[in-house]
């Protein structure tokens, strides 16, 4: 992997593209890089959501632990994908595990200080929520693809 | 098409065995179960003369006529496919011999039918059949088979019925669009002075049988007389369907239309419509075996689009609602029937008005579908 | 094939029955005459025969370039499939066609090819990608995107293996669940699209899967770039003679046995959105 400055690798990257120089600024001043081992967890269910990931390498599964039957894994993020976005709504606690699976390099926002700033210049609260929204609603709607068990006995 | 000639209503019956001289069973109207009904006959006798058959909406009801006419009514209750395809017929047998499976085809040779009055919009319903049949990329074998044997017989119509709209659709009363239709003889029954038939022969064999008929060439009054006739049955047509505009508006925004949930709501899927509808030709398959399964066979059966079953793929149906089911029918028959097969799914017979056990009316559903796209149109 | 015949099965030996999946095998039969097989399109399907039973459409998913058999991938789900995926070697079914309209090969040359499956709609795409492996100079980057229930639902895993280490093609699995020793990817099939590098304008996209599927898949594609006429779809309804004759497979204007099964997309965008069409 190359070494790039963060706010290099801020500014470069799809989900960070069209952002202000200042907001920019405010970004990197809450980014730190993070390395993941396999197995590793990124977020446990329950716990308070303080950071978000913008993962640069490797890859994540999203999972649900059931009593019962272990636990199953409902997503997959990779390269470029974000993780994470309890920590924008209240109460900011995280809704699922997540663990590394392979190694994952990630850089790690601290949430708090994002809060903080989106408070302070509702502008730059603005733009993150502009690029969370549509995040969102494509997290969703593949959820309700698989609610819909297309490949099921029962399906259609 | 030769010149006309007149054949006398006391000599119209030798038609019947000359036709049966040359191999043909005759098929023609006759009253069953109250109705009239098209059904295989002996003698000219059995012919409805001197009756019609009244035919509004959810209603048919068979009253004297004291003119004696013997085509003197509409339609009957059924259209001529049935005997062209009938309603359950033998694709092939099937059996197991020393582990291995032979299949035999059904082949019983096709019957010669003769098509006796055969009415202009029932003439177009089988150009329909023959398109979607005989000039497929596969053609139908069996139909194939019963249609090069068939004799037609077709009747101008001077008495439509309330449900009657073949003046909104082209296709009558009477023979205009020469090129489209086949018969072997066109008959126009003469009651002004002589009870008497104008006949055109429209074939070789149309010539032939003509030829074995006491005729007399037609004169102007003949012609005078037709004339009169079917422009009295075009005047006299009760109902309406704005053809062109429908079709438009079926391929258009009608797919999400309200009209298809109150239509639903009254249908009772019966599949009454699409048994009756002379250019309705959807079948199914049927797999049967005998108990010790040893042999097999497959039949093709009459099905409808209103079926629960008709649309079935793994999960379910497709078209699980009768309103989907309605929409389905009418878009077929007004609209995607065109596209498929370049020629109209809907001849204005009016069977499926008369014979629907709850009145419902294409023409009306056609109306209020192109009403509510006025409507929005406007408030656009 | 004359018009008599048109109705009447080709008896076929069932060679072998390989279990790709818990409820799904695939076929190795052998038509007593071949004739009419011995060309048929990737794409194209059959009506089998299943003695006294019924009779089904089914996708051929074997190599077009294999002569003397056909190969068909079935998952047994009702009374019908279950009696021909519990027929053994040896057993005799029939078949009939090939029927309909397959991928369009010779449009796809020269391009790119996206490959987009679901479940048991990867076995209508086989042949097509047998295809172009078989005339791999003919095709430019092939991607293969197939998305199955769980990780034990993947069919012809494989052969997944080998194609990916084929020139210039990227195959990406995923499952809709997987347990947590599942270490592929999981998300439904259009989560893979932001992993792709898609030049829109070189790129053919064919897919195949249930309806629901293919519905969010082309709109995702649209939105990516490529236009109706890039994109190619298989769709399914209740295929009876296969020949346009029954009504069964109306989709529209459009009979699925004849005009389809696959369909470029802009002949059927117009409907695909419309309830119980």
């Amino acid at each position: 992997m190359k070494t790039e400055t963060l706010e290099a690798v801020l500014k470069t990257h799809p989900f960070l593209g069209g952002l202000a120089e200042h907001h920019l600024h405010s970004l990197v001043s809450c980014a730190k890089n993070v390395r993941f081992e396999d197995g590793d967890y990124l977020s446990r269910e329950g716990e308070q959501a303080d950071v978000f990931y913008l993962i640069r390498e490797g890859e994540v599964a999203v999972e649900i632990r059931l009593p019962e039957k272990g636990g199953i894994r409902v997503d997959t993020l990779g390269a470029d994908d974000i993780l994470g976005w309890s920590w924008i709504i209240a109460p900011y606690v995280w809704h699922y595990d997540t663990r590394a699976v392979g190694v994952v390099r990630a850089l790690v926002l601290d949430a708090k200080c994002l809060r903080n700033k989106s408070e302070a210049d509702h502008d730059l609260g603005y733009e993150l929520l502009k690029r969370f929204a549509p995040l969102i609603e494509q997290r969703l709607s593949s959820t309700r693809m698989q609610l819909l068990d297309v490949y099921g006995r029962g399906a259609s | 098409m030769g010149p006309a000639f007149v054949v006398a209503r006391e000599d119209l019956p030798d038609l019947v065995p000359l036709l049966q001289q040359s191999g043909y069973q005759v098929i023609a109207p006759t009253l069953r179960q109250g109705a009239i009904a098209y059904a295989p006959v002996q003698s000219f006798d059995e012919l409805p003369a001197g009756w019609t058959m009244e035919q509004d909406a959810g209603r048919a009801r068979l009253t004297r006529r004291p003119d004696g006419m013997v085509f003197g009514h509409a339609v009957g209750a059924q259209s001529w496919k049935r005997w062209l395809r009938p309603p359950a017929q033998t694709l092939f047998t099937a059996f197991r011999e020393n582990g291995r499976t032979h299949i035999r085809p059904n082949d019983t040779a096709p019957p010669k039918l003769a098509l006796f009055g055969v009415r202009p919009c029932d003439l177009h319903a089988l150009a329909a059949l023959d398109r979607v049949f005989l000039d497929a990329a596969i053609p139908d074998g069996p139909y194939a088979a019963v249609r090069a044997s068939t004799v037609v017989i077709a009747v101008n119509c001077g008495t439509p019925a309330d449900t009657c709209f073949c003046t909104s659709m082209e296709t009558g009363p009477a023979v205009t669009r020469q090129a489209e239709v086949k018969y072997d003889l066109l008959l126009t029954e003469l009651t002004d002075g002589a009870h008497r038939f104008m006949v055109l022969a429209g074939s070789d064999l149309g010539r032939t049988l003509l030829a074995g008929l006491k005729t007399a060439p037609a004169t102007e009054e003949d012609e005078a007389a037709a004339r009169v006739l079917i422009r009295t049955a075009q005047k006299g047509m009760a109902r309406r369907m704005e053809a062109r505009t429908a079709q438009l508006v079926l391929l258009g925004d009608a797919v999400d239309s309200r009209q298809w949930q109150a239509v639903g709501a009254r249908c009772l899927a019966c599949t009454n419509c699409t048994m009756v509808c002379p250019t309705c030709f959807c079948t199914s398959l049927e797999d049967g075996s005998s108990v010790d399964g040893a042999t097999a066979w497959r039949k093709r059966v009459s099905d409808s689009c209103f079926t629960q079953s008709f649309s079935y793929i793994h999960g379910g149906s497709v078209r699980a609602t009768i309103p989907a089911r309605y929409r389905q029918w009418m878009m077929h028959k007004l609209a995607t029937y065109r596209e498929q097969f370049q020629v109209q799914g809907c001849t204005g017979c009016g069977r499926c008005i008369a014979w629907c056990p709850v009145g419902i009316d294409i023409t009306e559903v056609a109306r209020a579908l192109i009403a509510e796209s006025a409507r929005a149109e406007e408030a656009r | 094939m004359t018009a008599p015949d048109s109705f009447l099965p080709i008896p076929a030996l069932i060679r072998s029955v390989t279990r790709e999946t818990q409820d799904t095998f695939t076929l190795e039969v052998c038509p007593e005459r071949q004739s009419a097989f011995d060309a048929f399109e990737p794409g194209q399907f059959s009506m089998i025969y299943v003695f006294g039973v019924a009779e089904l459409p089914i996708s051929i998913s074997g190599d077009p370039a294999k002569q003397n058999s056909l190969t068909y991938t079935v998952r047994g789900v009702g009374k019908a499939t279950n009696a021909l995926v519990n027929s053994g070697r040896n057993d005799w079914i029939g078949v009939r066609g090939p029927f309909g309209r397959g991928w369009p090969m010779k449009e796809a040359e020269g391009k790119d090819v996206l490959v987009v499956a679901g479940g048991i709609g990867l076995a209508p795409l086989r042949p097509a990608i047998y295809h172009m492996l078989a005339h791999r100079e003919l095709y430019g980057r092939i991607t293969v995107l197939y998305g199955a229930r769980s990780p034990r639902d993947l069919l012809f895993r494989k052969e997944l293996q080998r194609w990916r280490k084929a020139p210039r093609i990227q195959v990406l699995t995923t499952v809709d669940y997987g347990g947590v020793s599942y270490r592929g990817h999981v998300g439904v099939v259009t989560t893979l699209f932001r992993r792709l590098r898609l030049d829109p304008a070189m790129t053919i996209a064919l897919a195949c899967g249930p309806e629901i599927m293919l519905r969010y898949v082309t709109m995702d594609l649209e939105s990516r770039g490529l236009t109706q006429d890039d994109i190619y779809i298989s769709m399914e309804r209740n295929m009876k003679c296969g020949t346009g004759l029954c009504g069964h497979c109306q989709f529209a204007s459009a009979f699925v046995c004849k005009d389809g099964p696959v369909f470029p997309f802009r002949s059927v965008a117009k409907w695909i959105h419309k309830y119980e069409v």
